[in-house]
């Protein structure tokens, strides 16, 4: 399976020498040594693998991306060039992130309930490594994956969050992550890791962006890790908006106690090749799992989705809604994987993809994958690829409506369906904003 | 205002219309009634500019204008419009939002100044009262969900935006309570000018006590096999369509 050459392989193994020097508690050398190892065992997927079928990670294996530098010198961003780059509101705490690495002068999150703790993973690693040893890498451990091994081994930085039992966190936490020029030819390891323990509640936003032109691609290899105890509800939108010169990956593990709830929204519109992965364990009764997404891709953008939703017990929920618009020759890649154990009787899924082509020459491949071991259960997917509706479109016109504009506004319809789903009252309409803004340029400004 | 001469069309191998010749002059309304399956929605989707007929023959002037070369939206900004037979739903678009951007593509097609959302909203509410309809109405998507009678009423309430000139009410009457008859009826002639027109298609003589045609037409297999005055329909209500077919 492996494709990294001897001479990629090598070449990273000794850029994670020379970051073994770095220190922090005595057990992370191990974690990161063991993790090389799998890194270096598995080598790239090719699309012989199974779970990587639709989408040929060649363009990020053949290269070797260097660690990403430490800013010498002042911030190069100000905060007025973060909330130009991502949508932001300021009730929000904000932890910003360039080229992986923290800035804390255009960060912002006092305020928060006093035994919430938000810090950066490096901190993290200083003022509570039993925390983290505790938590870190267990629930995306890397097997079999690796990406989230290639992380695990090079995580610069991150953000580690919990969220003590009842504890509410009412504002969303923002974490945004920025890369600039300097980026160019490096590889980003942003890490999450986020503890809700029981009956408490909170919101992460994270936001992928880029400024400025890149000489040569950058990596986004990113991995969050999310506890969601009994009783508790965590929200998490992922927004990917990097420049097209990127390879973005990034792996979201999630494991749900009884009555608890995730809901999950990812924006993906960036990047020349981006992979996102959204595992959850449904590993408590009743619990309830939301995934929605959406992918506007163009030009020669390719745009992969994973989920895997795995009820290990009875009485669970969980809801599943992805939508993809795409343009130009790009490619759109939907894998839904259910797994249904034998002891997850009273199951109730339902999956739902639905891809726009406006193009000719784009493409899409979805595939659900239901595993079902319980024989009491309701389990659904529909997949639709589809055009605009003629039928629509003809009612549009006929009520004195341009065919451009009849066009443009049936495709921000079938986008708005699914930012409908997004409860961050400034997040939704910053979105739609964007959706719409997309597909009428020439509309002029009616919203 | 519209001249229809010899119209043939065809959809697929299908020939639907055999020669259909028809004159509306500003002012007037016209009924057409007929069979199922006889042409009637294929007339009326073929003069707004539905991409999916083909016509072989013939030829339709509105006011002086060869209205088949036109786009579907030119016909629109021109003055004319269809109420559909079956609304189309359209998930994602308010209404609101829908009616605004049609209005205000209509108003800069003939060089009048656009709306903005405050502007239109007084406007809409206006509109509203004229086909008894909720104001939350506005802010759901454009017939979706809608019940029968709801899209028929929603049908109205463009009419009643955009004030066309030419306009064709193809079974706006079926699936409506006798209450929403009189509603929408009522709205119809409130918006009749000297200087526009009507076509309604229906099935029944009930909608003509109220939208009092001047002339009655029967379309049946892809012609207009009689005409008449309003007495027509009453007979065709009577008698049922044999007796005009056999003339035929
Ligand atoms: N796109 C199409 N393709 C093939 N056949 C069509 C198409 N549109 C209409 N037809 C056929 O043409 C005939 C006339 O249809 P049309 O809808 O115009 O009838 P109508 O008079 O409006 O009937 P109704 O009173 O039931 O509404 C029918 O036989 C119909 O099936
Ligand atoms: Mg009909």
């Amino acid at each position: 399976m492996a494709t990294a050459t001897n001479a990629t392989g090598e070449a990273y193994e000794q850029a994670f020498g020379a970051l073994r020097a770095q220190g922090g508690p005595s057990w992370l050398p191990a974690l990161r040594r063991e993790a090389m190892d799998r890194f270096s065992a598995l080598g790239f997927p090719t699309t012989r693998n199974e779970d990587w079928h639709f989408t040929s990670v060649t363009p990020i294996a053949e290269r070797v991306f260097k660690v990403a530098p430490t800013r010498s010198g002042p911030a190069t961003l100000s905060p007025a060039d973060v909330a130009a780059l991502v949508i932001s509101d300021p009730d929000w705490h904000r932890l910003v992130f360039v080229n992986g690495r923290f800035e804390a002068s255009l960060s912002a999150f006092a305020g928060l309930p006093a035994d919430v703790r938000v810090t950066t993973l490096a901190d993290a690693l200083k003022e509570s490594p039993e925390f983290v040893a505790e938590h870190l890498g267990k629930l995306a451990s890397g097997e079999g994956q690796t990406f989230t091994a290639f992380n695990t081994a090079f995580a610069q930085d991150g953000v580690v969050i919990h969220v003590p039992g009842g504890e509410i966190v009412e504002a969303p936490v923002h974490i945004v992550h920025i890369a600039d020029a300097q980026a160019a030819g490096a590889g980003i390891h942003p890490r999450l890791l986020v503890v809700a323990e029981a009956l408490s509640r909170l919101t992460i936003i994270e936001s992928f962006a880029s400024t400025g032109s890149f000489g040569a691609p950058y990596l986004t290899n990113a991995v969050a890790e999310i506890e969601v105890g009994n009783g508790a509800r965590v929200d998490h939108y992922k927004i990917q908006r990097e420049s097209t010169d990127a390879f973005h990956v990034g792996t979201t593990q999630v494991r749900q106690g009884r009555d608890s709830m995730y809901h999950s929204f990812s924006y993906a519109a960036g990047a020349a090749i981006s992979r996102t992965n959204v595992y959850t364990q449904l590993a408590g009764e009743n619990g309830e799992t939301r995934l929605n997404g959406l992918y506007l891709i163009d030009g020669t953008q390719h745009a992969d989705h994973q989920t895997f939703v795995e009820h290990l017990a009875p009485g669970c929920a969980s809801r599943e809604l992805y939508k993809g618009i795409l343009d130009g020759s790009s490619h759109g890649v939907f894998n839904g994987k259910v797994y249904v154990d034998p002891v997850a009787q009273k199951t109730d899924g339902k999956q739902t993809n639905h891809a726009l082509l406006l193009s000719e020459h784009a493409r899409v491949d979805t595939k659900p994958q239901l595993e079902i071991f319980a024989d009491d259960v309701k389990c659904t997917h529909g997949a639709t690829v589809g055009r605009l509706d003629e039928d629509a479109l003809f009612y549009m016109k006929s009520r004195g409506l341009g065919a451009e504009n009849a066009r443009a506004l049936l495709t921000y319809a079938f986008a708005a369906e699914v930012l409908e789903t997004i409860e961050v009252d400034a997040l939704r309409e910053g979105l739609e904003a964007l959706a719409f803004a997309r597909f009428t340029q020439s509309f002029g400004e009616q919203r | 205002m519209l001249k229809i001469d010899n119209l043939h069309a065809t959809a697929g191998d299908k020939e639907i219309l055999k020669g259909i010749s028809l004159t509306v002059n500003a002012g007037e309304v016209h009924a057409i009634m007929g069979p199922n399956g006889s042409g009637k929605s294929t007339l009326a989707q073929i003069i707004a500019g539905h991409p999916g007929y083909v016509v072989t023959a013939g030829s339709v002037t509105y006011e002086g204008k060869d209205l088949l070369a036109m786009p579907a939206e030119e016909r629109a900004q021109a003055g004319v419009f269809l109420a559909f037979q079956y609304p189309v739903e359209i998930p994602g678009v308010t209404n609101a939002y829908f009616f605004r951007s049609a209005y205000n593509e209509v108003r800069k097609a003939n060089g009048k100044e656009e709306l903005d959302p405050i502007e239109f909203l007084d406007l809409m509410e206006k509109k509203l009262k004229l086909v008894e309809m909720d104001e939350a109405m506005l802010h759901r998507s454009v017939n979706a969900g809608f019940s029968g009678g709801e899209k028929k009423r929603n049908e109205i309430l463009q009419m009643a935006v955009l004030e066309p000139k030419l306009a064709i009410l193809d079974e706006t009457d079926s699936g409506l309570d006798i209450d929403a008859l009189r509603v929408v009826a009522g709205g119809v002639n409130a918006l009749r000018r000297p200087d526009n027109a009507t076509i309604v298609v229906t099935h029944y003589q009930r909608l003509l006590n109220y939208i009092v045609p001047d002339f009655v037409h029967v379309l049946a297999h892809g012609r207009i096999v009689k005409s008449g005055g309003k007495e027509l329909a009453l007979e065709l209500e009577a008698r049922g369509y044999d007796w005009v077919m056999e003339a035929a």
